[in-house]
């Protein structure tokens, strides 16, 4: 295995967050903490407690998970489109690194820069709410195992995209709004029965509900199923890449 | 002696069915420096793309150093560096640290001592901490070249290393290329200058539509190939050329002061010593002789014209 060209990949994308640290990092802070402002301050001082949680502490997991899907996808995505779009990917493709080898440095880099980003998250929530985490290493594991995922979705992402703006419709169009309705800022409980069936074809509701049981032992759906549904996604994502490598799809002629 | 790279029926089909490449067979011997010229469009960067691994072939195979491109990827391409055409660079890094960053890439460790005497050798040392963005374009080029050397390949790729690079920077270069060339590395250049193939080549390939249509060493090709013409100055000028020289092969300069012969240094008799003859016959007195050698750029202007032509009569 050609560690050091994993390294130099890493390194490089790594390196890129450190010239772009407001868009990377100070930007989906400042919106997480308009969000507490908002939704938890503003709104939830209206809304008493939801499964004995407390409003604000109940969407802290949730916004994270905003930011950590989100992010995961923009970063991985921009990571591998911007090489296509300026020409420098001829040197990637020319050096001796497999194609899991160029994947483990694009969306391990975009990973890390998500679960830092959703640790700092986490840290400034602790500034407007009481925090409690019941099971901090699933919390961890659910951090990693979603970051990885999305990150490797936006990977795909990245090489299926022909211009900038396919870059942002994803993200916009498909995950923002699976995220909203998939109990960030509520628990499906609280829908109707019809919807809360509907709600279950979500799979962010899975994620969301998984990484809210670590942190308060409580979720829309079990534990298991949360589970589950990430080893799917992922299971999806890197047959999908997998793909894309053996055929050369959008990378070689 | 075992060739470096041994190209084997090469082809290379697009989807609306357009061949870039047809058959193509190739030898480059170690230590060579072979240039590939040819026209826009011929065939070129397609080539040294699938050798290199950016560009998938749809048949046929290529060996480095006896190792398959595609079953011994890492093997093959830990031996190129490779020099695109176009001026494909990160913009926001420094020079430094794109360069470091193409070394670990290709699984080398660090080595700064080795990234600072490139630099120095290709004249980028103060540049070190720029960001590309603000240098020049020969000094991007020479970035490419940097980060193509950082690795020590043993075979390099040149794709178009001159263009939009200055007279100055170019010699420069073509000192780094002879040098590498002596350090014992392979150099395959494609190029459209070219009195670059002339002076640099040992070989060359001249490509056109997809196919390899003459591959010589470049002295024997210009022997082989090469028309001389022979400049004889007149001490009088000439109204028009006698009949009795007719027979010849002359040309009238337009200023009617010089004759101008074209002979062939291929074959057996140039003639030469009949026209002489025949001028001091004609009381035709001249002050001056010169040859002149037809240059590679001739020669290739012809290749591909004669080609061309008996596509179109077919």
């Amino acid at each position: 295995m050609n560690v050091r060209g994993i390294l130099a990949i890493y390194k490089f994308e790594m390196a890129r967050t450190g010239r772009t640290l407001m868009q990377s990092i100070v930007s989906p802070v400042l919106s997480t903490c308009l969000y507490f402002i908002v939704f938890g301050a503003a709104i939830g001082s209206r809304i008493t407690e939801v499964d004995g949680v407390s409003y604000g502490s109940f969407i802290v997991p949730g916004l994270i998970m905003l930011s950590l899907l989100t992010q995961s996808v923009s970063n991985a995505s921009f990571g591998i489109y911007f090489p296509r779009f300026s020409g420098t990917i001829y040197e990637i493709l020319s050096a001796p690194v497999s194609y899991l080898e160029i994947v483990i440095g694009y969306a391990g880099a975009a990973a890390t820069k998500s679960i830092i980003l959703g640790l700092i998250i986490l840290a400034t929530a602790g500034f407007f709410v009481p925090l409690h985490v019941a099971h901090p290493l699933v919390m961890l594991g659910f951090l990693l195992l979603t970051s990885v995922t999305f990150s490797l979705l936006g990977f795909i992402i990245g090489i299926w995209a022909d211009g900038f703006e396919k870059l942002q419709i994803v993200p916009l169009l498909v995950i923002t709004p699976l995220t909203f309705l998939g109990g960030t800022f509520y628990s499906i409980d609280m829908l109707p029965p019809l919807w809360q069936k509907i709600s279950l074809l979500n799979p962010v509701v899975y994620l969301v509900s998984g990484f809210r049981w670590a942190f308060y032992d409580k979720g829309d759906v079990s534990i298991v199923a949360s589970f589950m549904m990430s080893m799917l996604f992922l299971g999806i994502c890197l047959a999908l890449i997998a793909w894309i490598f053996r055929t050369g799809y959008r990378l070689k002629d | 002696m075992q060739p470096v790279i041994q190209i084997k029926n090469l082809q290379k089909s697009y989807k609306g069915g357009f061949q870039a490449l047809k058959d193509i067979n190739l030898d480059i011997a170690k230590g060579e420096i072979f240039a590939l010229l040819g026209p826009n469009g011929a065939g070129k960067t397609t080539l040294i793309s699938i050798v290199c691994g950016i560009v998938n072939a749809t048949g046929g195979s290529v060996a480095v150093d006896g190792f398959d491109i595609v079953t011994n990827y890492r093997e093959t391409r830990s031996r190129i560096g490779l020099v695109p055409q176009e001026l494909t660079t990160d913009a926001f890094e420094t020079v430094w640290a794109t360069v470091t960053f193409s070394r670990g890439l290709f699984g080398k460790g660090p080595n700064p001592a080795h990234i600072e005497k490139i630099l120095k050798q290709l004249s980028l040392w103060d540049k070190k901490d720029s960001k590309i963005m603000t240098l020049s374009g020969g000094m991007k080029r020479r970035v490419l070249i940097a980060k193509a050397l950082s690795h020590d390949p043993s075979i390099l790729f040149l794709d178009e290393p001159t263009a939009g690079v200055d007279v100055e920077l170019r010699k420069d270069m073509w000192n780094v290329v002879r040098g590498l060339q002596q350090s014992g590395v392979t150099i395959i250049l494609t190029t459209h200058y070219i009195e670059e193939a002339e002076m640099m080549a040992d070989r060359v390939g001249v490509i056109r539509k997809g196919e390899i249509i003459l591959v010589e060493d470049k002295d024997l090709l210009m022997r082989k190939l090469g028309e001389k013409q022979l400049t004889i100055h007149l001490q009088a000028k000439l109204d028009k050329i006698p009949d009795k020289l007719a027979k010849h092969a002359l040309h009238l300069t337009d200023d009617k002061k010089s004759l101008v012969y074209t002979y062939d240094t291929a074959a057996g008799r140039t003639g030469i010593t009949g026209l002489l003859g025949d001028l001091s016959d004609a009381k035709i007195r001249f002050v001056d002789i010169e040859t002149q050698e037809r240059s590679l750029e001739d020669i290739f202007v012809n290749l591909v014209h004669e080609d061309k032509e008996e596509d179109d009569d077919a």
